[in-house]
This record gives C-alpha cells, structure tokens and sequence, in this order.
C-alpha cells in the first residue's frame, strides 16, 4: 500500500518549520554567536563626507590605545594591491578609500583590537582631513554638463555615465505609435529603499599559517560566489579557501555582494594570524551595504481606442551610487527591466536604460526581486492604470483585453522573454470575486456623494524568477545553475546538501519535503545543510527567488538518481528483473505480484549489506540543474483604501492576493512567503525610502528614518491560489520568494490614485506619506521625487 | 553597542542619587527608562561619565490619585502602567488618550512619563500633555524640594529647568475643579515613530461652561508648545462649532512647524487645525452623551 504522501512531510504539507525549532529557542548559530579562540575584532571608520578628497590619514593617537592590534588604511591595502577590489558587475570598488570618498559612510580606515569597544574608540581616534569636492545625488545632476567627475579613478571614464543600453525593437515600437489612437503616458520615480535585514553583514576570517588555509564565517547568500570572488581579489587557491555562511538573519539580497568590511577582515587575519571577527552596526548596514531601486522611469503607451495596447515605450535612468556594484547577470545591465508588461500581448516594446555614478552608496541589490523587475512590474501596473483611466476604461477590463490568453502559451514577449504557462484571466477573476468588485465600485460612489474618498487598486504581473538558463544567465562568468547532494545512509535516513543557501526561506524544510515526495523516505529522516563550500556542491545561491526553481530541481532530479540505483538495488532483493519492478511512494513491488515488495528504505540498506555483483555499493549521488527557461508566476493583488480628505492618511480596507506558483511544496511556508512580501510592499507604498539632502548625508540611517512596518499598522491579507504547473520544472514548481514584494505596490498605489480619481492627479511618487497625498489632492498636481529633506518655508 | 566608556551607579536611595549627581558635577545622567538616553549613548551623541541608575530607588514607581482628584506619577512609573491604569480612564481622559499611543509597546514597558518630561523632546508626547493639563514637576536636590509647572519646566529643545544636581521625582496633575475632558491627537508614520504632528487638549466644563482649558502642541516647534491664546479663547463659554473652529484657527497659528521630511510647515498646521477640532467635536458629544 502506498504511503500517505502528507503524512511523511511530501508535498503539499504544511509541514512545521524544522529550523524554527532552534531559533524559538535562541539557539540559532549566527556569524556573530561564533567564537573562535584568540578573536579579534574589527571596526570600521566611514567617511562622514559624500565627496571628498584626503589629504591625509593620522592613525597614531589610534595605535596608542592599549589593546589595538592593527590600523589599516587605504595606503595599507595599496601597498598590497588590495585597495580596489571586483564587483559582481565588472566594475572595481574601493576596500579602504586611498584617493577620495565617494559616498558618505564609505569605508576610510580598520582598526582591529582585542575587544570591540577598543576598536570603536580607536577609530574615533583617527584623524582624517579631507577637502570636501562637489556632491552628486542623483542622475540629473549626474548628467548636467560640467557635473563633477566620480569616477576620476577610472581611465576612459570622463562622465557619470555608468552604461547605457537598450533592448527591443525600436522601429516597430515608433510604428506602433504612428498607429496610436492615444498615447498614454507616465513618469515616476521608484524611491530608494535597503532590503535592511535584522541581522547586519559580518565575517570572521580565520587564516591559518600552519595549512594555509583560509576559513572565512560569512553573512551571505551566495557562499560559492564569494569563494571566487575572494580567491580572485586575496590571489589564494580556491581549495586553501572555506567559506561558511551560518544561520542568516534575513538576506533579501542585502547579503549577495562582496563588501570591503568581507575583505579587511580576511587581510587582517592573514596579517595578524588571528581570527578576526567583524560585525557591521546598523547605521553601517544601512549607509553602505547594497540599496534597492533608486530608478527614475518614463513611459509611454500606444494605444486603439477599443483598449489594444499597440506598444509599449520606456526609458530609465538609474543611480547605482559610486561604485556599479550591483548583482544582476552579466549580460543585462539594467537587470530584468524588460521583463515589464509580459503578462499582457503587446506586438512591440522598446526600453532605454543609462546608469549613473552618484555620491551615494553602491550596490542596487535586488532587494527581494528578481533583478529590478520590483521596478519594472510598478511602472507597468501604474502605467496600465494610467491608459485605462486615459480610455475612459474600467481598469479590470483593461487588463483581461490585453492580457495573454491560457491557449496562447508559449508565449514569446515583445523584449524576448518565453512565458510559458499561466491562467492570466482566471486569477483576476478570482481576485475579484474576493474583494468583492462589482459592489465596492457602488460603494465608492456613494461615498463620494458624502465626501469620502475611496479606492480600489489592482495590480497583476507575470515575472522571471529562477535564474538562469545557462545560456543567458551568469555572474561574473559563472553560469546560473544549481545543484544538490543526497547521501542515503544504510538506515534508509538521509542528509541532503545543496548549493543554495536559505536566508529564511525554509529550505531545511521544504527540501526534505521534495525528497519524500521522491522517494518517500519521510521528511523527518532527512538532514538538509546548506552554506558550507566544503561539503556543499557548488552553487549559486539563494536570491531572485532561484532556490525552488534551480537547487529545489536539483533536488528531485538527485532523488530520482538515488531512485534509479534503488530500483536496481530492489530487483535484487526482489530476485526479479529491473523490468518488472514497479514504483509506488516508498516502496518498489514485483509488477505481477504487487505485495511482493521491498521499501526504499530496505533499498538502502542493500546499498551498503547487500548490493548485486557489479553494482557500486552506497546509495549517493549528485545532480547539477541548468533550468530550460526561467519560471513564471502569475499574481493578482488587490487593495481598497480610504483617504482621509482632511490629512492625506490612507486606510487599507482589504487586500485580496490570488498567486500561482505552479505547485506548492509547503502551502505554509509560501503562504508566509507572500504575507512577508506584501508587508514589505505596503511599507515601501506608505512609508519608506532613503534620501539624501544637497550635501549627500544619508537620511535613513537608522530605523527612526528608515521605517520597517509593524503588526500595529500592517493590514491583514486574504490569499487564494490558483495553479498552474510550470511546464519545464520537475515539479511543477515556479518561484514565489519575491511575488508579494514585487506585485504588491502598485495595488496600493493604484488604489489611493484611484480615490484621487477626478483630481487631476496623475501620479505621486512613492511612499505615499500622508503630507503628499494632502497636498496632492488639495493643490491637484502631481508629487514627485523623494520627501524633501529640509526646506525652509 | 558600543558607547564611550561611562561609570555605573546604583543608589538605593534619593539622597544617595543626588549625592551621586553633585559629585558628578553635570557630567552625570540619570538612568529612568533609557527609552531616549540609551539610543544616543548608542550614536555617541550622548556620552556621559557617569550613568546614575535610579531603578533600585523602592517607592517611585507609583501611580495614584488623591481624594480631591490630583494625580501623583512618580518618577519610575513607566509608559504601560499608566497605559493600563483603570484610574486613569476614568479621572484623566488627555492622559487616558495619550498613554497607548506612546512610541510602541515595547518601548512603553521601559519607558517613563517623567524621564520623557526631562528628555525634553519637542516631539515628546507627554510634555504636551501635561502643558495642556497645567502639570506639575517635582524637583529634588540637595536643598530639598521644589516644584515646576509643566509649562515653564521645558526650556527648549532637550533642556528643561534641571539644576545638574536634581532629580525630577514626580509629576503631578492639579485636581480638576470641573469635569474633565479632552482627548490626545497624533499622526506618525509608523507606530513608534515621532510625531508630524500632535495635539493634547484638555478643557473642564461645568454647568455647560468651559472653565479650564490647556492646549499643547508636539512636533511642531523647537520645544513643545502651548498653545494658551487657543486654550483661553474656549473659557467662559461652551463649546460650539464657531468657538472650536476658532480656537483650532488659534492653535494653528501658535505653531511653530518646519518643513521636513515628515510634511510641510503649512500641512502641520493643518494637522494640528484638523485635531483639534476633531478631539473637541469628540468632547460635545461625550457631554451629549452625558446629559
């Protein structure tokens, strides 16, 4: 009899988080709860100026404070060819700044002591003088003729201009708008905001003279990635170097670059031949570790008066700080930008895009999206909202007549994208249903009769999770693919490892879920490890919402592996031919005897006591995924709100979130997945953002600027599904991480703009803080651009 | 965190803090809550020499209210118990308001009214409230005790009437000589965040008559402030449309915003405009509802 797949933790249970059982206990291991005999610590002193030259570094009042074991400057690192080091995007960044600052809270000079408060007041004690120079805090003054020169380090470069490039079929775009009825058109920023993760980056490098090797406890998502990237900058062989990432704190992609405080600490312990432990503060996550978004988008849209969208046209200017740090595969610059408007059957599509140096912090990370498509899905639901409105069209309709049709898979985009599968229409009518459409929009004329001002917002998107294929994506050469490593013991328990590394995702849960559904062993037998490049194959990491769609493949695929040798293993034990051995969960039986049978777990034990002649014994294996296509997920959220005429404030009423992510493994953990993800949607549509004033100080370096949402003001969510298998995956599965994140705030956008409806106002730029959304709709203009920092009245 | 290095004390007793305090000659700080203090010894904007913690003192964390309706706080009397204070519901409804909207619970577990008093914040609510409530501080240092209206007890920004070598010990609020009444108004970004803006009004009525009233305004100033040309125009008459319109116009003007990133200088006047007459709409129909 065949196993009760929800029983042993397979599929679709919602199985009970395994890793929660040590961090509701406090007994997490984070890089921080490390350590090591003889640790030092190590602090960093960051430049308190956005741009300016140093005449010079005075570190002697800090090597006089008892118990400083090192001062590094950037001359140090020059003299060791280690002041500049790669970015993830072909560019250089300075380690220790050697000629000038460049951003404020950039890293100047190390100290490392026996104990931290030690270090901090020695890097009080340094003495720095700088020359300040002209800042830069945004793209226009980037491109203004005679802005100052960033980037003066670089040869060849003479302007801010970090690329520019473009995508598309541009003369088939301006025939489109030739045949246009109407144009719609749009132009918004998406504000600055940090994926700000609890836990901040930090590293304990561990060198050791004796073997020479190099062991490095590290916050990061992408364990294999930093393995190279530091066997490249520190020129040690790759095997002389471990890279553990312990238990994460939360990553959303803050923990994907390489950082100069990564870098000082593992020079500092070659040097010293001590462990050396740096821990950022979250005023140094904050100012300097990789932001989200910073992207100014326009836009335009041709369109027939009956609502057939003709083509689409955009352009985006990008501040990607000092340095171009950011991760996105090497071949788009401007990541997955061009991913806009997939959902929708649009002939042709043309996308600009120019990235700028400004005097702010590197690293435009995918903060919990899939290489800008965060950026990309906002500008296309408030643009679709934008030509509905322009057409005098209901916003729903509009969508459903552009939307792709279920028969129309697969589905080449007009930037080149494959989509693959997808009930479009069905999840919007599902969302409608739920938020009860037809009789909010009675409502909400209603209440405009007595003055009150409601709205409703929608926002539906398909997009590319799952990177790569091979073909199209890689980091720094290295081609996006992952892997897995199942080891069946003789007991018929496991330990699976993968190149993945979970952040809070639940990978120690949900992949052992995979290999029951394989193979049925339950999920309770087996141990998943992730993070350490020692024992784990290589991989790429966990971010763009790629560790179901690659590693989660690998791991069947490695499980069927372990089937097919089981399978032999079971003719065996069977006396029977491999042929007439059939497969139910758990259990291979004789064809024509179905209660002659043997258990995967009886197979396991063969491997090792009992294997056929010519067999090699054990029961392990390894599988490497190089997915065909990337997965795409479909999602419709919906959110009605109340504005408050007489202070801006906005209430959300209801949100409704329909997702298809194909097949669920563990309905818990996505349903938790998208829940997290809309939070972080709402806070960036009301509240959040980083800025800068005229001087280029951060404003947002603390979490009284930087403001993450709470219970108190979060609203509630209602989830429904709707599933469609993804066609390639073995599975069925498609990403999910980064739906919510991504979808979620053009909803509530859409909604507030709709109760302004009427107004005049055509757009506000995020967040959508109470004092803008006043003086929108009381002066009838737009509002653009970040809060302004201080002004005068 | 890593703050500059401090020395720690512990006194068991008031005299044995002041002493602590007098010997520190002003470079030392009290440690109530910590709620203010620790978050800028955390920045290093904060870096005293020493940290005189006053919570091993038995006997200042009280909470209670005289026969004649005065209410005494004492100086360790956190956030949560007076936003739990069945007393405080029905004596004092401004503070009943203000009480669960402080910053965010966690913060209310620590946090005191008086050490928030002494902060001296001009975003702090509480100084607002007892502005508007005609509060009372008492001071205490080695030449024993005295008392500081509410009003006069804030300086400016981050100073209040201190000598270096006093404790604030208690806040008080005077027994109403009507029905008390009134309300506290915030609009922050976040819960926890500061104010953009906030009001406290706190009127007593009898026989239909306002006979008190205080206003006092957060966030929209260098200091707290209060808002006595608003407050006085509602006394001797009763509440009506054309008067709170009027007083909320008044309290507007005694505003002092500046545009930031929280809005601009005219939306915060707005707000405080707009909360007043909301928390004073509120005060006609809780008498409606009473008569």
């Amino acid at each position: 009899m065949s196993l009760d797949e929800i029983k042993i933790g397979g599929m679709g249970a919602s199985r009970r988080r395994v890793e929660d059982n040590r961090f509701i206990r406090g007994k997490g291991n984070y890089v921080d709860d490390i350590v090591l005999p003889g640790m030092l610590h190590m602090e960093i002193l960051r430049s308190p100026l956005a741009h300016a030259r140093i005449k010079s570094i005075d570190t002697s009042k800090a090597w006089a404070i008892p118990g400083v074991r090192l001062v590094m400057t950037g001359e140090m690192m020059a003299s060791r060819n280690l002041a500049w080091m790669p970015t993830l995007s072909y560019d250089t960044q300075a380690v220790l700044a050697t000629d000038k600052v460049r951003f404020q809270g950039q890293e100047v000079a190390c100290v490392i002591a026996d104990d931290a408060y030690i270090a901090k007041d020695a890097c009080e004690a340094i003495v720095v003088d700088y020359e300040p120079l002209p800042v830069v805090v945004n793209p226009i003054q980037a491109m203004a003729p005679g802005a100052p020169l960033i980037r003066d380090d670089k040869e060849n470069q003479h302007d801010n201009v970090v690329f520019d490039w473009e995508v598309g079929d541009k003369d088939g775009t301006e025939k489109a708008f030739a045949q246009a009825d109407v144009v719609s058109k749009l132009e918004l920023h998406y504000p600055r905001s940090h994926p700000s993760p609890l836990e901040t980056c930090g590293s304990i490098a561990d060198f050791d003279r004796a073997t020479s090797k190099l062991t490095v406890y590290m916050t990061t998502q992408a364990p294999h990635i930093i393995r190279a990237a530091v066997a490249m900058v520190a020129e040690l062989p790759e095997h002389m170097i471990r890279i553990v990432s312990p238990d994460l704190g939360g990553g959303f992609g803050n923990k994907v670059p390489v950082y100069p405080g990564y870098v000082a600490s593992i020079l500092a312990s070659i040097l010293l031949e001590r462990p050396v432990k740096w821990i950022e503060d979250k005023t140094g996550n904050l100012i300097s570790t990789g932001f989200g978004r910073d992207v100014y988008l326009r836009g335009e849209m041709a369109l027939r008066k009956d609502g057939k969208i003709l083509g689409v046209r955009m352009h985006t200017d990008s501040d990607h700080g000092a340095f171009f740090s950011d991760a996105q595969p090497s071949k788009f610059k401007i990541g997955l930008m061009h991913s806009a408007f997939a959902c929708y059957d649009i002939p042709a599509a043309h996308l600009t895009a120019r990235g700028l140096y400004t005097n702010k912090a590197p690293g435009g990370v995918a903060y919990r999206c899939s290489f800008r498509v965060t950026e990309a899905m906002f500008f296309q639901e408030r643009m679709v909202q934008a030509a509905a409105d322009d057409l005098g069209m209901d916003q729903a309709e509009f969508r459903r007549l552009n939307f792709v049709r279920d028969e129309d898979f697969p589905h080449r985009t007009a930037f080149g994208f494959l989509t693959d599968s997808g009930q479009y229409a069905k999840c919007l009518d599902v969302g409608l249903e739920a938020i009860g459409y037809k009789d909010f929009l009675k409502q909400k004329e209603e209440a405009k009769k007595r003055g009150r001002l409601l709205g409703i917002g929608i926002s539906t998107m398909t997009e590319p999770l799952g990177a790569g294929n091979s073909r199209e994506y890689d980091i720094l050469g290295i081609k996006m693919f992952d892997s897995a490593e199942l080891r069946v013991h003789m007991s018929g328990k496991a330990i699976l490892r993968t190149g993945a590394k979970s952040q809070g995702q639940g990978h120690e849960t949900t992949w052992a879920q995979i290999v029951a559904h394989e193979l049925g062993i339950p999920a309770d037998d087996i141990t998943v490890e992730e993070g350490d490049t020692d024992t784990a194959p290589f991989g790429m990491g966990t971010y763009a919402s790629r560790s179901t769609p690659v590693a989660g493949a690998a791991v069947a695929m490695v499980s069927r592996k372990i089937r097919a040798k089981a399978r032999k293993l079971a003719a065996h034990l069977l006396e029977v031919s491999e042929e007439d051995v059939e497969w139910e969960l758990g259990r291979f039986y004789v064809r024509s005897s179905p209660d002659r049978g043997v258990t995967i777990q009886d197979c396991a034990n063969a491997a090792y006591s009992n294997m056929p002649d010519g067999l090699e014994p054990g029961l392990e294996n390894t599988a490497y995924y190089d997915p065909p296509n990337l997965t795409w997920p479909f999602a419709c959220y919906i959110a009605t709100v109340e504005v408050d005429p007489e202070t801006g404030v906005w209430d959300v009423l209801n949100v409704v979130a329909v997702d298809d992510c194909g097949v669920r493994i563990n309905p818990m953990i996505v349903e938790g997945q998208i829940m997290g993800g809309l939070t972080e949607a709402y806070a960036m549509a009301s509240m959040q953002f980083i800025t800068f004033d005229a001087e280029g100080n951060c404003v947002g370096s603390n979490y009284m600027d930087y403001l993450l949402p709470t219970a108190w003001e979060t609203p509630g969510f209602e989830l429904h599904e709707v599933v469609t298998p993804c066609p390639h995956h073995p599975i069925g599965a498609k990403g999910i991480g980064e739906c919510a994140t991504v979808g979620g705030p053009a909803a509530f956008v859409n909604a507030v703009m709709d109760a302004l409806k009427g107004t005049g106002v055509r757009n506000i730029d995020m967040p959508l803080l109470p004092d803008r959304v006043y003086e929108a709709f009381t002066t009838r203009r737009d509002i653009s651009g970040m809060p302004p920092v201080k002004t005068e009245d | 965190m890593y703050p500059t290095r401090f020395n720690y004390e512990s006194p068991k007793s008031i005299a044995e803090a002041i002493a602590l305090l007098h010997q520190g000659g002003g470079e030392a700080k009290i440690l109530a809550g910590g709620q203010s203090l620790v978050p800028m010894m955390r920045l290093r904007f904060a870096a005293p020499e020493m940290i005189v913690d006053i919570n091993n003192i038995p006997g200042l964390d009280y909470l209670t209210v005289d026969a004649d309706g005065t209410i005494h706080i004492g100086a360790l009397c956190r956030h949560s118990d007076l936003e739990k204070s069945s007393l405080l519901m029905a004596h004092q409804p401004t503070m009943a308001a203000a009480a669960p909207v402080i910053a965010d619970p966690i913060v209310r577990n620590r946090g005191t009214l008086v050490g928030s008093l002494c902060h001296a914040d001009p975003q702090g609510d509480w100084s607002s409230v007892m502005m508007a409530l005609g509060g009372i501080v008492v001071a205490q240092g080695p030449n024993g005790r005295r008392s500081i209206p509410a009003a006069d007890f804030v300086k400016g920004p981050f100073q209040n009437m201190l000598a270096f070598d006093e404790i604030a010990i208690e806040a008080i609020v005077p027994a109403p000589k009507g029905i008390p009444n009134g309300g506290y108004l915030k609009l922050e970004r976040r819960v926890g965040d500061f104010a953009t803006a906030g009001v406290a009004v706190a009127v007593e009525s009898s026989q239909g008559l306002i006979i008190r009233a205080g206003i006092g305004l957060t966030g929209v100033g260098g200091s707290t402030i209060n808002a006595t040309a608003a407050a006085q125009s509602l006394v001797g008459a009763p509440l009506t449309a054309g008067s709170i319109a009027h007083a909320a116009d008044l309290a507007a003007q005694a505003a002092q915003p500046r545009s930031d990133h929280r809005g601009s200088a005219s939306y915060k006047r707005q707000i405080v405009k707009t909360f007043v007459v909301r928390i004073l709409s509120g005060v006609v129909e809780s008498i409606e509802r009473a008569a």
